[in-house]
């Protein structure tokens, strides 16, 4: 079982590096890119046999207070088996 | 007065922290990140560093460490600290300062000197700075950038919790000036009861003339000044 977290900036806050990438894939040729947002992905590996409510509710949790900064991102949580 | 440096896998400002506060004829110690307890100390700082790697985020991690809880009661007592860069990080981290630190405008590291403009004097980190002068003092970091979302920024602006802003050499606050990208070119804050503060660059590194610079001990005189105030009023 694994836990997946997905985290990305806000899009209130400057996003410097996803501002580049878009730059760069423009650069490229790559066309009709509106948007890139560079974020953080997080997987966690989870003993077989664990509950799946219990550790989204621990994960989620952690990912709020821990693996993630509210003030300037924003994350989605999955577990998967 | 007695100062305590935090020393974090990956501080590297700590002996800089130790060596200001001694050479303003203070002493300061090393508090081990690991240690539970502060001991007896006057106040707090966090210096500059890459506490833990910067792996996650900057401070993300610092901000769980032992030390860290018996900072987090200190200045709910109404005890004195200050964070230095990464020190600044791990103490927005812990909720202690409002907003985060994030990548620079321009992904760069810079390091550099630059300039202060100090926005409100009546606090403990800012009393002993001359009015009209802006400070000049280095910064070293690739994570400086201040953000906070508007109902904070509104905050900060309305209690004159913002402290000092990045500036020309003539005090003007203009993005020119402005090294990371900080909204409203925000270079240091403090919280809402002025016990905690936090600054991206290096008073610890602008103490001496043989740095270049001491504008950076108007910063602990402030705070130096404002303990002995404490004191003597708890004396009397």
């Amino acid at each position: 079982m694994k836990a997946k977290i997905i985290i990305t900036p806000k899009k209130a806050v400057l996003d410097p590096q996803g501002k580049t990438v878009q730059n760069a894939l423009d650069h490229m040729g790559y066309k009709g890119v509106t948007g890139v947002h560079v974020g953080k992905y997080i997987e966690i590996d989870l003993a077989a046999g664990t509950d799946k409510a219990a550790a989204h509710k621990a994960l989620n949790d952690a990912a709020h207070k821990f693996l993630s900064n509210p003030v300037i991102e924003d994350y989605r949580l999955e577990i998967v088996d | 007065m007695n100062f305590a440096v935090l020393q974090f896998p990956a501080s590297n400002c700590d002996q800089d922290c130790v060596h200001a506060v001694r050479v303003l004829g203070h002493e300061a110690r090393l508090v081990w990140h690991k240690d539970t307890s502060l001991g007896v100390v006057d106040a707090v700082i966090v210096p500059g560093g890459f506490s833990y790697g910067d792996h996650l985020r900057c401070g993300a991690i610092a901000r769980f460490s032992p030390v860290m809880q018996a900072v987090k009661q200190f200045a709910d007592n109404g005890g004195m600290v200050l964070g230095i860069c990464n020190g600044f990080q791990i103490l927005c981290e812990a909720g202690l300062l409002p907003g985060a630190l994030i990548r620079n405008r321009d992904l760069q590291f810079r390091c550099e000197q630059v300039f202060l403009k100090t926005d409100n004097f009546c606090t403990a980190f800012t009393s002993k700075i001359p009015a009209a002068k802006p400070l000049m003092i280095p910064i070293a970091h690739g994570e400086g950038c201040y953000f906070a979302d508007a109902e904070t920024l509104a905050k900060l602006k309305a209690n004159r919790q913002i402290l000092w802003q990045y500036c020309d050499a003539n005090g003007a606050v203009t993005e020119a000036a402005n090294p990371n990208g900080s909204v409203l070119n925000i270079a240091g804050i403090a919280n809402d009861r002025f016990n905690v503060a936090g600054l991206m660059p290096h008073p610890d590194r602008a103490s001496e003339a043989l740095l270049g610079t001491t504008d950076g001990r108007f910063i602990f005189e402030s705070m130096i000044a404002a303990l002995q105030a404490k004191s003597v009023a708890k004396a009397a």
